[in-house]
């Protein structure tokens, strides 16, 4: 699928916007992070902001922005539609939570349950976004059960090394943060393992033999494509990347998005001040560089059954 | 509405493409453009039609496979349109209703005003039978030319897909797939038509009739193995004789 830029800015920053919400919006109300107005004030602004641009960079992928309202109305068929109602949704809580926070510096009782219940919706907005990808059966590579849980643990991972780097930077005493999100980051790790392993060891179901149907003996081949040209269903489903290139950059992945992250994180959890402050935000900088690579890769090595048309092997 | 009708549709109208007949000619890909440039989808777009890099909407595609080798070489010219599925996930992960699978006869089409150009459902298409208008920002695809079948202002046998009437072969057929007894739906089970990657659960509606075994025995074509040998001591007399004689000189 080709890796279209837009699509990889909205999903990594969207991500990691919901990922630190969701922290936030249970990590303040019972208490691991104090309701510190400042604090509170830069880091839902973080969140915001993440979440906001990622949705503004998605409408300005469509061609018709301003009919974008009409994509909430189908949520009963389609994923899309209910990502769109989901992230619609979470505003309302997340600006609840935030007049508690920042105007009235309070996140228990029911600002803190404010809190939970944005939480909650970046969560199902997650979700979503997830199943938009995992749903689509013409698409070996994300039409998996892996998808899901990768996408969430990454949008974790990607949110809280900031939540991180936050937390050290204004001095708040804090490690359970640091403990956590050096556990998503090892469970993200594992999922993306995982995950890689799945689609390097299956197969899609379909072939060219059951794309055309045609039983002769031997393998069928394409011997005239129907145009000279590149047409819009190989622009947009024909990307291929070559494997040496595909395993380069998986390796830069594994090293960016979760090696240097793990350790900047251990740094940030077991030392003190400054040092500690530069770990976390080391790992934040790296994490959010590796996850866009692991987007990336996401769409670029996804390959899709209308290529079995034009002469492509099974995915 | 981008839910898929409750109950079966009454008609299941669409195509039967016969490869053991056509013969890759493209003319059903050209009539196909000409009248859908004009029809309800208009316009085709083209992109740079005189550039290098041509590109632009069509509906309908021919690809040339080959299969087999030495006696059992085959080619195959395969055209191929959107085949109306009954259960097309096209339809279903559109956001914005501007996707839908008509009830009365199944045909799948797209409420061009409605399209905000997401492109999901041609991500979800496993046939890639979807195209995106690049200057409209809007998905078209194939109507099964619901502006001819439909019109009264055509005589009966003009209310017909274009790629049907205009295919010189007879390589294309249309109907109802959902009535037994209709002469498409005798042609399918006659020769096995049937559904391209059927694993997908998509539920093709248009079928493929399968190339038939070839005939390469001179007795399938009521010709005689050999002529007869004529001999040498077998000379015509006469004045055929003659002429034999005086031209083998
Ligand atoms: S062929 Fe593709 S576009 Fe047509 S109905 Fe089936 S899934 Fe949808
Ligand atoms: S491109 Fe248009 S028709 Fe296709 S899914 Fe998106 S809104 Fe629906």
């Amino acid at each position: 699928m080709h890796p279209a830029l837009s699509v990889i800015f909205f999903t990594t920053t969207a991500g990691a916007g919901y990922g630190l919400l969701m922290m936030l919006g249970v990590l303040a109300p019972i208490g691991i992070l104090p309701p510190d107005r400042v604090f509170g004030a830069v880091a839902l602004a973080l969140a915001l902001a993440l979440v906001s641009t990622g949705l503004f960079a998605s409408l300005f992928h469509l061609s018709h922005p301003e009919r974008s309202w009409r994509a909430m109305l189908q949520y009963r068929s389609s994923w899309l539609s209910r990502e769109g109602v989901a992230a619609s949704v979470t505003y309302l809580p997340a600006l609840v939570f935030i007049l508690g926070w920042v105007g009235v510096g309070n996140t228990s009782g029911t600002w803190g349950l404010m809190g939970v219940a944005a939480s909650f919706m970046a969560l199902v907005t997650v979700l979503c976004t997830a199943m938009i990808y995992q749903s689509l059966k013409t698409i070996h590579e994300w039409h998996n059960s892996l998808t899901l849980p990768n996408y969430l643990m990454l949008a974790l991972m990607s949110g809280g090394v900031w939540l991180s780097a936050l937390v050290h930077l204004f001095g708040i005493q804090a490690p359970t943060v640091d403990a956590y999100v050096i556990a998503y980051t090892a469970i993200a790790w594992g999922l993306k393992v995982a995950y890689w392993n799945h689609i390097d060891t299956t197969r899609h179901p379909s072939t060219r033999r059951t794309a055309t149907g045609i039983r002769a003996r031997g393998a069928v081949r394409l011997v005239d494509p129907p145009h000279m040209t590149d047409n819009f269903l190989l622009k947009e489903m024909g990307f291929r990347i070559a494997r040496k290139h595909a395993l380069k950059l998986r390796r830069i992945t594994h090293v960016t998005a979760f090696a240097v992250p793990l350790v900047g994180l251990v740094v940030a959890l077991v030392l003190q001040g400054p040092v500690a402050a530069g770990g976390a935000v080391v790992a934040a900088l790296s994490a959010s560089f590796g996850v866009v690579l692991e987007r990336w890769l996401f769409f670029a090595e996804a390959r899709h059954t209308v290529m079995l048309y034009y002469g492509e092997g099974p995915a | 509405m981008t839910s898929l009708p409750q109950n079966e549709t009454p008609r299941k109208l669409g195509l039967v493409i016969d490869l053991d007949i056509c013969v890759g000619c493209n003319a059903c890909v050209t009539n196909c453009k000409e009248w859908n440039t004009g029809g309800h989808s208009a316009p085709l777009t083209d992109l740079h039609p005189y550039g290098r890099d041509v590109d632009g909407v069509w509906f309908n595609r021919v690809h040339t496979f080959e299969a087999g080798s030495g006696r059992d070489h085959r080619v195959v010219h395969f055209p191929k349109s959107c085949l109306h599925c009954e259960t097309p996930q096209c339809v279903t992960v559109c956001p914005t209703g501007a996707s839908y699978k008509r009830e009365e006869d199944g045909i799948v089409l797209v409420h061009h005003d409605w399209c905000i150009g997401c492109k999901l459902c041609a991500w979800a298409c496993p046939y890639g039978a979807r195209e995106f208008d690049e200057d409209a920002g809007v998905m078209k695809k194939c109507t099964l030319c619901i502006d001819r079948i439909y019109n009264e202002n055509l005589n009966d046998a003009d209310r017909r897909p274009a790629c049907v009437i205009t295919c010189p072969a007879g390589a294309r057929h249309f109907g109802d797939l959902g009535d037994p007894n209709s002469a498409v739906s005798r042609l399918v089970a006659e020769r096995g038509g049937y559904d391209l990657m059927p694993e997908l659960g998509t539920q093709p509606t248009n079928k493929y009739l399968p190339p038939r075994p070839r005939r390469d025995h001179a007795e399938a074509t009521g010709a005689p193995d050999l002529l007869e040998h004529l001999d040498e001591e077998d000379q015509p007399g006469g004045f055929l004789g003659w002429v034999d004689r005086l031209l083998s000189r």
